[in-house]
């Protein structure tokens, strides 16, 4: 069944705006996506009725938001097949999830000559954070190359694979490119070396169906807000054994058994690595943007971002001057280009002038566009609540913006 | 030549037939770039990049008579803009014309709301080096 798309954007209060005089057409979605009503007033609701510390609390107030707080775990779960609660963290979003498991697990289990294998189209924050630990243990980062299409090279990765790789931290779906990356198959193959997978799901939660148990991934790290849930909030999935066995990332409250002056015992996963109040009010409301997905159902999404995005492509590919970066078959609904002779920083002014809101630049993914030899991109990334008349009006504006320099 | 008062006012007029229209603005910003002349290719280097904007804007001097003259180059068309109007006001002035000079154009043509805060935040930059030339040939002017 198809969507009804004007019921959809009926649900997304901010979607209804002009924006220098143009109606707002919203393209920069793998950025961050707009949030349902639905998101928005239970925020407000929150702390309207139910605002208060979690856990420990011996009064109703408190004993409603810990329900309603585990609850979106309990949703969580649910929602990228893992076997239990416990194994899902709630961080301030995909970069902490990531640092966590560097920190923690990194810490621990990494020692000097170890090596940790990343791709070329890793997002900064999955580039950083191993960066740090390899610097501190001695370890050695490798990098999976790219071919010309934005497409990971399977085979090299299969080279650089070896019993001396401790992790593969890898991205899902590139961020600026759109690229699909086969992961299940990448993990297996790790796994065969005993290696652990940290997968980066920043970009492939809004997009595909994930399940934790059929990937077989060791760690999965995304973002509530790239989800149509607030900002703020992340998730790391970790399989139990791992998470068990890692030491706290912070110490704080939240995050112990009991304390004294000579020894503090730490408490059960997931609160060892919650340190701290949490941000309750958007785990709440998170537990509604996943009801959101659910309801319009992972497939249908997906059916109409793929229309989306062969409209988009097809149609921006007939404009003179349009160079797209990355274009694999396997794509979430991400376009990546240049226009021949203009500066993405102009392009991407030229359209928020006729109200159309896309990124420019380099999308914290600097190796990634040193390898295709340029300074960014223009990156229009598409949802749920897009349309192709939408996507008309970008193609028009992009025509006429390439014919400034493409006559 | 015209006063850096004068050729300011200049600007807010031609800026005032755009009104709020703010595509045909950046074309014209775009435009008033595309009228700078050639910056040499030798002088796009390092040394003469501004720090603190996102694109990349080269910025050169010359002294003759006592006066400064700035030569500039962008990667970017609208920032090329932008600095072409710095140009059009603070060149061919003396050092001290540039340092007192106060550029209020830039609010009153809503400069802020037509370009954004990043871009804005590099405008400042250029003015600041900019300024800073002035004050380098003053001191080597007094010296």
């Amino acid at each position: 069944m198809s969507l009804n798309i004007e019921e959809i954007r009926a649900l997304f209060p901010i979607l209804h705006q002009e924006v220098h005089g143009n109606p707002l057409i919203y393209f920069d979605n793998a950025a961050t996506t707009q949030k349902p009503k639905s998101v928005l007033d239970a925020l407000c609701g929150y702390y309207e009725h139910d605002n208060s510390n979690i856990h420990r609390g011996a009064h109703t107030l408190a004993d409603r938001a810990t329900r309603y707080y585990e609850k979106t775990r309990e949703s969580v779960r649910d929602f990228i097949g893992a076997k239990e609660e416990a194994e899902i963290i709630f961080t301030k979003g995909t970069t902490e999830s990531i640092n966590l498991v560097a920190s923690s697990y990194g810490r621990k289990y990494i020692t000097k000559g170890d090596e940790i294998l990343i791709s070329t189209m890793e997002h900064h924050s999955n580039i950083v954070p191993w960066q740090m630990i390899c610097e501190e243990k001695e370890a050695i980062l490798k990098v999976i190359p790219i071919n010309d299409s934005g497409e990971l090279l399977y085979d090299e990765f299969e080279k650089l694979i070896s019993e001396r790789t401790k992790i593969v931290a890898i991205v899902h779906v590139s961020n600026a490119l759109g690229t699909i990356n086969p992961v299940k198959k990448i993990i297996k193959k790790a796994h065969q070396f005993g290696a652990k997978v940290l997968v980066d799901g920043a970009q492939s939660t809004s997009h595909l169906s994930i399940d934790v148990q059929d990937l077989d991934c060791d760690f999965l790290a995304f973002s509530a807000h790239k989800l149509y849930g607030p900002t703020g909030l992340g998730v790391l999935y970790g399989k139990r054994q791992l998470l068990e066995a890692m030491p706290p990332y912070q110490g704080g409250g939240e995050m112990i058994k009991e304390v004294s002056f000579a020894k503090t015992t730490f408490n059960e996963i997931p609160f060892k690595f919650e340190a701290g109040t949490p941000n309750i009010a958007d785990v709440i409301a998170f537990q509604k943007a996943l009801e959101f997905i659910n309801t319009m159902g992972k497939k249908e999404i997906r059916n109409h971002e793929a229309d989306l995005l062969y409209h988009a492509t097809s149609k921006l590919s007939e404009i003179k001057g349009f160079i797209p970066v990355g274009t694999t078959k396997e794509k979430v609904p991400v376009i990546s280009f240049n226009i021949k002779g203009m500066h993405p920083f102009d392009v991407g002014m030229m359209l928020d002038a006729k109200g159309i809101a896309v990124r420019t630049g380099h999308h914290c993914t600097q190796p990634l566009m040193e390898r295709f030899g340029i300074e960014g991109t223009v990156r229009a990334s598409f949802s749920v609540y897009n349309t192709k008349e939408e996507i008309d009006e970008m193609v028009t504006s992009v025509a006429k913006i390439a014919k400034i320099k493409n006559k | 030549m015209s006063s850096i008062q004068d050729i300011q006012n200049e600007i807010i007029e031609e800026f005032s037939i755009l009104g709020d229209d703010k595509e045909s603005t950046i074309y014209y910003i775009m435009e008033l770039g595309s009228q700078l002349p050639e910056f040499p290719e030798n002088e796009r280097i390092d040394e003469n990049i501004i720090k603190g904007c996102q694109s990349k804007v080269w910025l050169t001097t010359r002294e003759v008579d006592g006066k400064i003259l700035f030569f500039a180059d962008s990667n970017t068309d609208i920032t090329k803009g932008l600095i072409s109007l710095l140009i059009r006001v603070l060149s061919e002035r003396n050092p001290s014309e540039i340092l007192n000079a106060d550029l209020f154009f830039i609010n009153r043509i809503g400069m802020g709301n037509i370009i954004g805060s990043q871009r804005s935040n590099g405008l400042a930059a250029m003015i600041k080096q900019m300024k800073l030339y002035a004050l380098a040939y003053q001191a080597k002017q007094n010296a």
